[in-house]
């Protein structure tokens, strides 16, 4: 089956619906699906939920979806350097659920491994607990939480090859992987794909078994915090 | 004389151990990095990486290799990397050893509150609340007292928890505290502080 698409707009045809829940892979900016999240926003679709850690900035990432009122509700352990989406959040337009960020990886790593819910000690006795089952093991408390299972994951990766193993670059992988496990479709965006054969299958970070569709595309990567240090201080 | 942020910063790397794996947060955990001299300490960022080197020259920021304070990083020799879930899988799973964190208040009950302040500060907890679930040793920097000279040593954190009878240690600019049975103990003046000081600046019960 072919996975290649020529761009994201096409990736995207006949999968993207109002009202669907997506999870994004990416931490900050590192390692977003930009393309994926511009031709969302090209498309138009409304009310979205999106499972991802972070919202992007404000014209960039998830951002440009917030700009265009496209998200309905966030599911995310940290939303600061955003001023549009504490606009709209406080304002009443957005839905927001915080998890505690560990909660929410594994909350898509479950989705995507078939188990609808785990225990954690993350979180207990905070409001994260508020409502949720609470179960003693060993003499700790846990609280129980669910698994995610999106309607589309969108993910980026370094390089892809036509079957939809993918390999991540440093610490851009973050959510990327158990983002594309939680998503009855993922597309992923890649910076290169290579001919079948030519990726390590040793190293591989995520069998194509969970990619359905790929794209390939220019990245900007933009830096949210650059930090340096002066060659004489080393 | 009260600690100034680097002699807190360098008071919490004598918590560390050689062979650690430890989590600094952001503010002034992240200068402990600068103090752990010769100790073979491995810090790890939960937004996917262990083994996390210095700031980057000029010229050399790598998109891709950025810490959970989303600042552009190097990698050492012996970095590895994964995804968050197996990052976070190793919090909770109890291999690091140490966490140092910031605090707005904590109490004498080892209650930490850090991510939020109703109506003013609303941006999340990130990962705090796993870290501080998970990790071994739970280690607070903060200033003793805000601004306005009120104790945030606390009887009871008023501030929404990020998690309940976590912290070990506290490293103030007046001293060293620990969470023991019953409320805080002082285990060490900052120098030139008087037990008197520490005492009239803390809320929170203190026991011997």
């Amino acid at each position: 089956m072919k996975k290649i698409y020529a761009n994201a707009t096409e990736a995207l045809d006949g999968v993207l619906s109002d009202g669907m829940m997506i999870a994004a892979g990416g931490f900050g900016l590192c390692g977003i699906p930009e393309l994926l999240l511009e031709a969302i926003k090209d498309s138009g679709a409304q009310d979205l939920t999106f499972a991802s850690n972070n919202a992007g900035v404000d014209d960039f990432g998830i951002g440009i979806l917030l700009q265009t009122k496209q998200v309905k509700k966030m599911i995310s352990s940290y939303v600061g350097e955003n001023a549009e989406f504490m606009r709209q959040y406080l304002a009443g337009e957005l839905e927001l659920e915080f998890n505690p960020q560990g909660t929410l990886a594994e909350r898509m790593r479950a989705g995507g491994a078939g188990i609808p819910g785990f225990y954690t000690k993350t979180g207990v006795g905070t409001v994260i607990a508020e409502g949720k089952e609470h179960k003693d093991f060993n003499g700790e408390t846990y609280i129980m939480e669910e698994g995610i299972f999106a309607d589309l994951a969108i993910v980026k990766a370094w390089k892809a090859d036509d079957t939809g193993n993918l390999i991540f670059r440093k610490t851009a992988r973050n959510f990327n992987v158990p983002a594309a496990t939680c998503g009855k479709i993922c597309i992923a965006e890649v910076e290169e794909i290579v001919p079948r054969g030519s990726l390590d299958p040793d190293q591989i970070h995520l069998p194509g078994i969970y990619v359905h569709r790929i794209i390939q595309g220019e990245h900007e990567k933009r830096i949210e915090q650059r930090t340096t240090r002066k060659k004489e201080d080393a | 004389m009260p600690w100034d942020r680097n002699q807190m910063a360098a008071r919490a790397a004598q918590e560390l151990e050689d062979g650690m794996y430890v989590n600094l947060g952001i503010g002034i955990p992240t200068l402990v990095a600068n103090y752990v001299g010769d100790k073979d300490i491995t810090l790890q960022s939960e937004n996917g990486m262990l083994g996390m080197g210095p700031f980057p020259f000029e010229g050399e920021e790598d998109p891709d290799l950025i810490n959970a304070g989303k600042q552009t990083i190097t990698e050492l020799s012996r970095t590895s990397y994964f995804d968050s879930a197996t990052s976070f899988a190793m919090i909770r799973g109890g291999k690091i050893a140490a966490a140092v964190l910031g605090a707005m208040e904590v109490d004498e009950e080892g209650d930490l509150a850090n991510w939020m302040i109703p109506g003013v500060l609303v941006k999340g907890m990130g990962g705090a609340m796993d870290l501080v679930a998970g990790v071994g040793r739970v280690i607070v920097v903060m200033d003793h007292t805000n601004k306005h000279g009120k104790s945030k040593l606390l009887k009871k954190c008023t501030l929404p928890l990020t998690g309940k009878k976590v912290v070990d240690r506290i490293i103030t600019n007046l001293g060293v505290l620990d969470v023991v049975e019953g409320g805080l103990k002082i285990i060490e003046l900052a120098e030139g502080v008087t037990e008197d000081e520490i005492r009239a600046a803390t809320e929170a019960k203190l026991v011997n």
